[in-house]
């Protein structure tokens, strides 16, 4: 139940917060995020942003997976 | 967003870290994962499947549909067998059943049930029936609870009075403490659950692998995500000092969501509560404060709860502690399937029960 899905933010304004889910669109509750900007990732939860999705970390962690690999195939 | 999800996925990094794991083989590692999503995705991915035979994973009661007690359920459908009310709810509490109906059986006897996918899209069924009184059922953890408060909020700031909610959220931290203390459950090492730790930060974990010396991880949800997390948390087993890392960073802080967090304890304060199948864990539930008594079910209509419920015929308690596997219940697959649950962990597609039934009955999983 707990599902989190990412969406792209492509509609914003003080009222308003309007996603991309995988191609579908959707208004969410945007309350809990703080400098949301058009373009940013947030994972959604029953029609809310509960996080933003940091990009840097996403790129961080899969350094690690590939680092890791060359380790393994020396 | 897609690339990242490509590596996320990708079988070559899967495998090499299946065969790093392949390694530890010196010993067993009992693993509990505490979302109910986690379960799915490890039985979905196929990583289940693949692991190492000395790394169990067990499915602890991540799923907060699974452990919403039979009380709940029938006060649930009652509510909506009055005329006066709409009940409106996420789809996975629709099929549950209580003592009596479910809410699915119900609406052929007239029950008006509707599937919301927010709870923010009740207020539109409220302000459309002002002739009703238009009750949500808020069940979830500490990741849905604050998009139900933020309801509530809403409704008294835009003066919608006929709009209600029958709270049976919960909080893990106790319900995680109690299955660290119980030395018959003997977890080696915590599956944190994701999103709960988006809103809730990863302190609480913190304090208790410390308390407990159990390590954990918090983990995301693709197949290399699921992997790498096992294999650190099996390192942390190692290193036995009760440490937890955070491996889900691109989307969980270490000091969660404050914001949501503090409107989650604005709205609502603790309470006890039962968790079906494991009976009442104290104040791990959630009730509306006095502020907000207007908006609460329970006491505008008076409704009861039983918090010395217990369920015959199943062994819930025992699969959600990891003591059972789902094949061991008399009942799994027989009188007890998706379609007709009788315990707790068959009732939601996220339950351990279901995913062993979907995934997993015909291999020794």
């Amino acid at each position: 139940m707990c599902l989190g899905l990412p969406g792209r933010v492509v509609e914003l304004s003080d009222k308003k917060c309007i996603v991309d889910i995988m191609g579908a669109t959707r208004q969410i509750a945007a309350d809990f995020i703080k400098d949301l900007k058009i373009g940013d990732y947030v994972l959604i939860h029953a029609g809310c942003a509960v996080s933003k999705i940091d990009e840097d970390e996403a790129k961080s962690t899969i350094e690690i997976f590939k680092e890791l690999e060359e380790v393994m195939h020396e | 967003m897609n690339d990242f999800l490509k590596d996320f996925r990708n079988p070559e990094i899967s495998s090499m870290l299946n065969n790093e794991l392949s390694k530890y083989k010196d010993r067993t590692y009992r693993i509990m994962e505490l979302c109910g999503t986690h379960t799915m995705s490890l039985f979905k991915s196929g990583v289940r499947d693949i692991l190492p035979g000395n790394i169990k994973l067990i499915s602890g009661p991540g799923c907060p549909v699974c452990v919403t007690p039979n009380y709940y359920m029938d006060n649930a459908v009652k509510l909506a067998m009055m005329k006066d009310v709409i009940v409106t709810t996420f789809g996975d509490l629709m099929r549950v059943p209580g003592n009596g109906k479910s809410l699915l059986e119900a609406k052929t006897d007239g029950a008006d049930a509707r599937v919301v996918y927010s709870p923010i899209d009740s207020l539109k069924v409220a302000t459309e029936n002002p002739d009703k009184k238009v009750v949500f059922l808020s069940v979830g953890f500490e990741t849905t609870t604050p998009i139900v408060a933020l309801t509530v909020k809403k409704a008294r700031e835009e003066g919608i009075n006929n709009f209600l909610i029958l709270s049976g959220n919960k909080t893990m931290p106790a319900a995680i403490e109690l299955l660290a203390m119980d030395k018959d459950v003997a977890i080696d090492g915590f599956f944190y659950p994701g999103h709960v730790c988006s809103v809730a930060g990863t302190e609480y974990a913190r304090i208790i692998s410390k308390k407990y010396g159990i390590p954990g991880v918090v983990a995301g949800f693709e197949p290399v995500d699921l992997l790498y997390a096992i294999l650190e948390l099996v390192k942390l087993i190692n290193e036995g000092n009760g440490e937890v890392k955070n491996l889900y960073g691109r989307v969980v802080r270490d000091e969660g969501n404050l914001d949501a967090y503090n409107t989650m304890f604005e709205v609502f304060k603790p309470c006890d509560t039962v968790w079906r199948g494991i009976g009442n864990i104290p104040m791990s539930g959630l009730e509306l404060r006095e502020a907000y008594e207007a908006f609460d079910a329970w006491k505008v209509f008076d409704l009861k709860q039983n918090i010395d419920e217990k369920i015959n015929g199943c062994i819930c308690g025992e699969i959600l502690k990891g003591l059972k596997e789902p094949s061991e219940c008399p009942l799994f697959a027989k009188a007890c399937t998706p379609n007709k649950p009788v315990g707790a962990c068959m009732v939601s597609s996220e339950g351990s029960c279901a995913a062993h039934y979907k995934y997993g009955r015909n291999k020794n999983v």
